[in-house]
């Protein structure tokens, strides 16, 4: 199929194929998209492109992904840098922060523990939490990892451990029932039951 | 295919893997169909209806829609999601090793009752178990029966007579057991005792109550999963990624003890 197309158009088709949730036609349609824009276009998506490749690292104290070092969050001197919410992935920095509610810092693992794939927590960056734990200052670990059966065997490994670096630190979860909008009706038992565990006075 | 366009079946998820942007891949158990794969949609995202019910390790029932090569999930619902298993870490990770087996050690689209009843069995016994070690041997003894890798614990897989009670040597890649007349003198096969050869019996017979009423010590527990590992491993040819981080977990809690296996 490549065959048709001009050599270097076939490979900008390849490489946008490349991309998640791109597939062969959306590639083509992309391609010549950008071939037909303005060369001023094609360049500042390149340039876009080297950019955060080039700019971007991990944050020496969060390991979330930033452009100066310590990021934006762990640089700030309004936060409450005595509680660190645990994070998968950093995406979840980002939902977080659009509740506006929270206040304190992050830490993101890039990942969750999955046996399955044969993910230890060797491959998440779990030491450097280990780290900021043993170096003080902190009160409370906010575990937010996402709730599925993965999300708790991180959850409870890490768990493990902090409690055995520091048994003093608060180690909390997040909460975990009904979501807005949601039905009571199709609800599986085990949400039911943290809803019911976890019910508020009115 | 031929057929209602829609179909209900019951079955285990054993493990599942995302697909484009909300949707996952699982792969299912049932007892009809064997193992199969069915795509679930929008179960990545907040709010989904089916999400709860289809997380893995649990049983559910469920209706499917034939696609055009991935059957889809319309309905699910629980019938056990085994609630203690997910509070700790242990079981869980004992449950996620034996889903993995029986993923491995089965092909798509043959129907497997005994499979899936030892299955859903199995789940539910390391729900509850104080013992998770025998309910897995019993796992892993009964499953390799039922998928066609049955270990031979009568005879001699080499000269076919009877077993004495005497210490045999156990052979993986021979299927079975080797009676010491059979044994070259440099084989490398591991000795299998007698005591271990029974508890293999046992477990084989298949009831579980009276493997449960067992009291194996710390030795034989250790002989028995040196045995079974090895056994496994020659049948799955890779290893068990799971099998990685139950060994890591229980060397942990175990403190000092000494980790299982290591009997040489």
């Amino acid at each position: 199929m490549g065959s048709v197309a001009a050599a270097p158009v076939a490979k900008l088709i390849e490489e946008f194929n490349k991309l998640p949730g791109i597939g062969p036609k959306s590639a083509q349609r992309l391609a010549y998209h950008v071939l037909r824009a303005p060369r001023e276009e094609a360049e500042a998506l390149a340039r876009a492109i080297l950019d955060v490749k080039d700019r971007i690292s991990f944050c020496s104290v969060c390991q979330n992904l930033t452009d100066i070092d310590p990021c934006a969050i762990c640089a700030s001197e309004t936060r409450d840098h005595s509680t660190i919410c645990v994070v998968e992935e950093p995406l979840d920095v980002l939902a977080l922060e659009r509740t506006r509610s929270y206040r304190g810092v992050y830490h993101v693992l890039h990942g969750v523990i999955s046996p399955l794939n044969g993910i230890t927590e060797d491959d998440i960056k779990l030491a450097e939490l280990l780290g900021r734990v043993r170096a003080g200052g902190v009160q409370e670990v906010i575990l937010a990892m996402n709730p599925t059966l993965e999300g708790d065997i991180t959850l409870m490994t890490i768990e493990r451990r902090i409690h055995r670096e520091a048994p003093a630190i608060k180690v909390t979860r997040l909460a975990r029932g009904l979501s807005t909008g949601s039905d009571l009706e199709y609800a599986d038992e085990l949400t039911l039951t943290r809803a019911l565990e976890g019910r508020q006075p009115v | 295919m031929s057929g209602a366009r829609v179909f209900k079946t019951e079955a285990v998820v054993l493990r599942q893997r995302p697909l484009g942007e909300a949707d996952r891949i699982l792969t299912l158990y049932a007892a009809d169909l064997g193992k199969f794969e069915a795509a679930a949609k929008g179960v990545r995202r907040p709010g989904s209806r089916k999400a709860g019910h289809l997380e893995p390790l649990t049983y559910v029932a469920l209706m499917l829609a034939r696609g055009r090569n991935l059957d889809i999930i319309t309905q699910a619902e629980a019938r056990d999601t085994f609630l203690p298993l997910r509070a700790d870490v242990q079981r869980l990770a004992a449950g996620l090793y034996v889903a993995e087996l029986v993923d491995r050690l089965t092909v798509e689209h043959v129907e497997g009752y005994a499979i899936f009843r030892l299955l859903v069995e199995t789940l539910a016994r390391l729900a509850t178990a104080a013992n998770l070690d025998l309910v897995l041997r019993f796992f892993e003894v009964n499953l390799l029966a039922h998928a066609g890798y049955r270990p031979e614990l009568r005879r001699c897989v080499i000269c076919q007579a009877p077993l004495r009670p005497v210490t045999n040597r156990f052979s993986p890649a021979g299927g079975g057991v080797v009676c010491p007349d059979c044994t070259p003198p440099d084989s490398g096969l591991r000795p299998l005792s007698v005591t271990a050869l029974k508890v293999l019996r046992l477990l084989q017979d298949g009831r579980y109550v009276e493997a449960a009423a067992l009291r194996i010590g710390p030795a034989l527990a250790a002989e028995l999963e040196m045995h079974l590992r090895a056994y496994l491993r020659a049948y799955t040819d890779r290893d068990i990624a799971s099998q990685r981080f139950l060994t890591a977990l229980r060397r942990e809690s175990a403190g000092t003890a000494p980790a299982p296996a290591v009997l040489s």
